[in-house]
């Protein structure tokens, strides 16, 4: 069975000036990843800010095109499809939709506007659909007159979710949809994606800072660093048994609300390595609790987990 | 002992939004309290309103606000202006809009003690430099030199603490200090926050959204809805009998790993927060809440669930059991 989405050897580099003075920096964002996803599967991509998330979900939505490797969706490579075919396979959510709804817009026009540049559905069947997409993210018809900022942040995430799936995609590429959100609408976010998932039946790609966040609706988690995948495995394997010690830190780092157990010393220091100058050998040896010294010069293989002490 | 903050009955208004209403807690020394609610809760206007940074159009009032043997309520500016950044500090979620991108950090930790302490220049360079070591910071004296864009998030952090502590403040007011922060900084910026404190014996008010924060470092937790305190307590008290059914629906909100499995619903609040203009009675959760009756649009009354344990609620404590 070819995988819904199919990622070989992607890297994405980009060059940036540094100013008068400074000599420009070169900053490899995604360093050779490869990943696949089946039909229907989530994945969670995980890692700290600079890690190269971000870029990631841009190249997969066709924003941005990479330096090398390729993308390959049903078994077609993502470069050949035009913009219009592209959007009735992939649309994104994003994490602040105050920046990705346009103000001026009435909410009806906001969802309506993919069905409009498509261009095959006339305005009775247009009209219908708005209002059975607002619907089924729990919206009642009375939203659909209003404008963005007239919204509480969960209503906007949710217009942002109808506009994405209006056009019935089969993949949803979601960066931080829940970030900008107090816990308590976090938390129907999550519901209302995973209630959708099922009913379109989409294949997710949810990027996140925070792991605690993905548990609820991954089925596989992606442990990015610096550019790259460093452990990728099942989401339960993930939680119940992380092996990369950076992805052992991300879970430590997750304050539950247990009083009594303290701060954790997840022990990492302060500083994320400039992504322009990413450490020789591993990486992470520069923050890594329980480096030795092969990590300082030789990369691990490439495998599920990138580490010299895990066995493949 | 006599608590170094001590609040009671503050108010914020604007023309149409009661913002803060009412809100009385204390801070002893050495003491963690933390402020938890959600956005627009009024947990900021809060702490500005104590700081008197109160945006132009918001009026206080308080029955006092009390720092230390002064009720600072009744200082005038001139007089607040001596007591912020020195006895009392505050530091903010974004480091990036409180420090000055134009000015170096040494000359931005020098500027307070010269005008707090009245240091001459090489003696503040000494203790600007003792104090960011003492906040972890390596080569601080290379760090003094450079401007706040040259350092990472939580650097910058360390920077806000060094700076607001180099007066040896009592009282520490730090809004959200970690929200921007990555996951594995957060956790290493609040044990140093916790470790200060206890070397110190500050009074901190913490606020923040996050209750994974709140249960690792409070000692005493107010959560705050739509302008009030609606639950009060020491916090395992807190987190072991969550009264208020606000509290109980934020505590079921929370991502916890192994906690919920694939495919089960998190728990979640329906609703948002309403929008409380002046005038407004009764319990202001009422619309969200599975529990209310035709009776909470007219009182939401205080009850103690234990000792030292107060919400704000028509629901006798035995509730909990019926909920459970």
């Amino acid at each position: 069975m070819t995988a819904a989405i199919e990622i070989i050897g992607l890297s994405r580099t980009f060059e940036q000036s540094g100013g008068t003075m400074a000599a420009p920096r070169h900053v490899v964002a995604v360093d050779d990843v490869s990943l696949s996803l089946r039909a229907g599967e989530a994945l969670a991509i995980v890692g700290e800010s600079g890690c190269g998330k971000s870029t990631l979900a841009r190249i997969l939505l066709g924003l941005l095109p990479p330096s090398s490797g390729s993308v390959r969706i049903d078994g077609r490579l993502l470069a050949t499809i035009d913009r219009r075919e592209r959007a009735r396979l992939i649309q994104p959510v994003f994490q602040d939709p105050m920046s990705s709804l346009n103000p001026r817009r009435r909410v009806r026009d906001i969802v309506a506007l993919p069905l409009i540049a498509a261009g095959d559905v006339g305005r009775t069947e247009r009209q219908e659909r708005v209002a059975a997409i607002l619907k089924q993210v729990g919206l009642g018809p009375d939203i659909a007159e209003r404008f963005p900022g007239q919204l509480s942040g969960g209503q906007r995430q949710r217009v942002a979710i109808a506009r994405a799936l209006v056009l019935r995609p089969r993949i949803l590429i979601c960066d931080e949809p829940t970030s900008a959100l107090d816990v308590s609408v976090q938390a129907q976010i999550l519901n209302l994606l995973a209630d959708l998932r099922s009913a379109f039946e989409l294949t997710l790609v949810f990027i996140s800072h925070n792991l605690a966040v993905v548990e609820h609706v991954a089925d596989a988690v992606a442990v990015m660093y610096l550019g790259r995948i460093v452990e990728h495995d099942v989401a339960d394997a993930v939680f119940r048994s992380p092996r990369h010690p950076y992805t052992k830190a991300l879970l430590a780092s997750v304050l539950t609300p247990d009083p009594g157990l303290g701060l954790p010393d997840v022990s990492l220091g302060d500083d994320y390595p400039d992504p322009a100058h990413i450490p020789s050998g591993c990486r992470f040896h520069t923050r890594c609790p329980v480096a030795i010294p092969r990590c300082r010069t030789e990369p691990p293989a490439r495998k599920a987990v990138e580490c010299h002490l895990v066995p493949a | 002992m006599t608590p170094v903050l001590d609040i009671a009955d503050l108010d914020v208004r604007f023309p149409s939004l009661h913002a803060v209403r009412g809100i009385s807690l204390s801070v002893a020394a050495g003491e963690t309290h933390c402020l938890v609610g959600e956005s627009g809760s009024g947990k900021s206007l809060s702490a500005l309103a104590m700081m008197g940074l109160l945006p132009r159009g918001a009026r206080r009032a308080a029955t006092h606000i009390r720092f230390e043997d002064t009720d600072i309520a009744r200082l005038s500016e001139r007089q607040m202006a001596r007591l912020r950044g020195d006895r009392m500090a505050m530091i903010f979620q974004e480091p990036m809009t409180s420090l000055n991108p134009a000015y170096t950090v040494g000359s931005q930790m020098t500027e307070v003690l010269r005008r707090h302490r009245g240091l001459r220049q090489d003696a503040a360079v000494e203790r600007s430099a003792a104090m960011l070591t003492r906040v972890g910071i390596s080569a601080a004296s290379m760090r003094l030199g450079q401007f706040p864009h040259q350092l990472s998030g939580g650097l910058r952090q360390r920077v806000m603490i060094a700076m607001a502590l180099l007066c040896e403040p009592k009282l520490l007011i730090a809004d959200e200090p970690t929200t921007a922060l990555d996951v594995t900084v957060q956790a290493q910026i609040l044990r140093l926050l916790a470790e200060l404190q206890r070397d110190l014996g500050l009074a901190v008010l913490l606020i923040t959204h996050d209750l994974g924060v709140v249960a690792r470092v409070a000692h005493r937790v107010s959560v705050m809805y739509a302008g009030e305190i609606v639950e009060q307590a020491p916090v395992t008290e807190l987190f072991a009998r969550p009264t208020h059914p606000y509290t109980r629906g934020l505590l079921a909100s929370i991502p916890i790993p192994g906690k919920v499995r694939r495919g089960e619903r998190l728990g979640s609040i329906r609703g948002t927060v309403p929008h409380i203009a002046p005038g407004f009675v009764g319990c202001a959760f009422r619309d969200r809440c599975d529990y209310a009756l035709p009776s909470c649009a007219v009182a939401a009354p205080v009850r103690d669930a234990a000792a030292d344990h107060m919400y704000r609620c028509r629901l006798d404590p035995s509730w909990r059991a019926a909920a459970a």
